[in-house]
């Protein structure tokens, strides 16, 4: 039977190491099954988050040969065996055992965006055409491997006035709905930083669900903020019409 | 089961546990950007031949004082910063030199060279990125000049006619064309920038030209990169028939 040879990171906030296991490799094989195999039969203690296995709860995010992936649609199948595959907790997030990391600060980064805000006197009426960019957005199953791959936090660590590209996939699912009244411009420039994007695609390229990151919900918002902010022919019109900017 | 080091506290250019060759995906961004940006600065300063016959060179149009009666350098200086404003601020590009030249980062999950000051494009100069709609505006003017040149590039002594660089004119400002439409800015301006479709004054025209400029868009890396190849092909082809070096061919 074919075997691959893992290199697992073992250890918590205080330090840690790559520790080798073998494990025999089947058809259809994906990385969090050889996890599963490797505490099945030697390493019992080895932490790993995860839940659905299908690729639909998120929770099994994980660094496998350096990109950031679901452990449970990486096939083994896919990676070359002729050299250990690596296997290292999200890099942006604290260490809490093994492969689990705290992603606590998505959650709180979570509750400064304001939510669904109906118009008053809402007609709950939508059309198709109103409502196809929002769905991509809802497809997000916060894995947080954008978050995790997006260099402002990977990198540069500014945890403190950047959102990242989870929470602008978010706000751009509120603020393009056809019945939502709250524009979030200011929160995007000021407390989510979407400036300090400079729009390297990473997020994309990790995304499991294949949501268009970049191109369908960060561009689209820096235009809005841009609209909002920075384009001097638009606040003309608005100082000249009167209307007060979001 | 055995225990060994490992590198994930590692940070200095390139540390990762990536096992690809991640820098390969640079190369062709380098070489390109670098040899059309030294290209162009070179065709810019040089001040002619860039006409001949009915063709009319992309770097030098529209033609500004050709005759030096008021500019002593060379015309195309007075308008290549708008193209070139067009390109170094579109929404591909950015992605493209921050990671070849700017390293940040140089590839996903690579790291940059050393803990740096970032502020992304929130503060001087790349702050200035959001004036790419602008670009965009003057963009469709060149547009305009060089479907003119296109168009005259078929009339040859007052006669219809058709030389490999009326040909070459024309993908040239096809592809430019193409381009400009699939721009990130051009696509929120037209409907991108709706909350809501049907409660909109044409919003069904919008949404209409608002899904065909998204096809576009999903390949604005690919019309940048042609584009980018043939403007510059074309003035090489002006440039030789113009010094002589070539004789350019009559089709018919």
């Amino acid at each position: 039977m074919a075997e691959a040879v893992f290199e697992v990171f073992r250890g918590n906030r205080d330090g840690g190491q790559a520790v080798t296991y073998r494990v025999p490799i089947v058809p259809g094989m994906v990385v969090l099954d050889a996890l599963h195999h490797i505490q099945a039969h030697q390493a019992p203690d080895l932490a790993v988050r995860w839940n659905c296995k299908a690729g639909k709860c998120g929770s099994c995010s994980a660094e496998v040969n350096g990109r950031p992936r679901l452990t449970c649609k990486t096939r083994m199948d896919s990676l070359p065996l002729d050299k250990p595959i690596t296997v290292q907790p999200m890099k942006s997030f604290p260490l809490i055992k093994d492969l689990v990391t705290d992603v606590s600060w998505n959650y709180r980064v979570n509750k400064k965006i304001p939510p669904f805000t109906p118009k008053p006197g809402t007609d709950w009426k939508m059309y198709q055409a109103d409502v196809d960019r929002v769905q991509e957005f809802r497809k997000c199953i916060e894995c947080f491997l954008c978050q995790n791959v997006c260099h402002v936090l990977r990198e540069h660590e500014d945890m403190e006035h950047f959102g990242g590209p989870r929470f602008f996939v978010r706000v751009a699912g509120l603020e393009m709905h056809p019945l939502d009244s709250k524009s979030r411009t200011r929160l995007l420039k000021d407390e989510l930083g979407i400036g300090l994007c400079n729009i390297t695609k990473c997020c994309t390229e990790v995304c499991p669900e294949e949501i268009h990151i970049t191109d369908n919900a960060i561009i689209p918002l820096k235009e809005r903020v841009v609209d909002e902010f920075y384009d001097p022919l638009l606040m003309l019109v608005r100082k000249i019409r009167g209307a007060k900017p979001a | 089961m055995s225990a060994g080091s490992t590198t994930s506290g590692q940070h200095h250019l390139g540390a990762t546990m990536r096992p690809d060759a991640w820098w390969l995906e640079l190369i062709p961004v380098i070489i390109l950007l670098g040899v059309f940006g030294a290209y162009a600065t070179l065709r810019a300063l040089e001040g002619r031949f860039y006409e001949w016959g009915p063709y009319l060179s992309p770097f030098y149009s529209p033609l500004i004082d050709a005759h030096h009666r008021w500019w002593p350098w060379s015309p195309a200086l007075l308008i290549l910063a708008f193209p070139l404003g067009f390109r170094v601020t579109c929404y591909y590009y950015r992605k493209a030199y921050y990671r070849a030249f700017f390293l940040d980062p140089p590839a996903c999950a690579v790291a940059e060279p050393s803990k740096r000051r970032y502020r992304g494009e929130s503060a001087f100069p790349f702050i200035l990125q959001n004036l790419h709609r602008y670009f965009l505006y003057i963009g469709f003017i060149f547009l305009a000049f060089l479907w003119r040149d296109a168009v005259r590039a078929f009339v040859f002594d007052g006669h219809f006619g058709v030389g490999v660089g009326t040909v070459i004119m024309l993908l040239d400002v096809t592809l430019l064309t193409i381009y400009a439409l699939s721009c990130h800015s051009l696509r929120h301006l037209i409907g991108g920038k709706l909350d809501c479709f049907s409660c909109a004054r044409f919003g069904g025209s919008r949404h209409t030209a608002w899904s065909w400029l998204t096809v576009l868009n999903e390949r604005h890396m690919l019309y940048a990169w042609v584009s980018l190849i043939t403007v510059g092909l074309t003035d090489l082809y002006i440039r030789l028939v113009a010094c002589g070096s070539i004789t350019d061919m009559r089709l018919f």
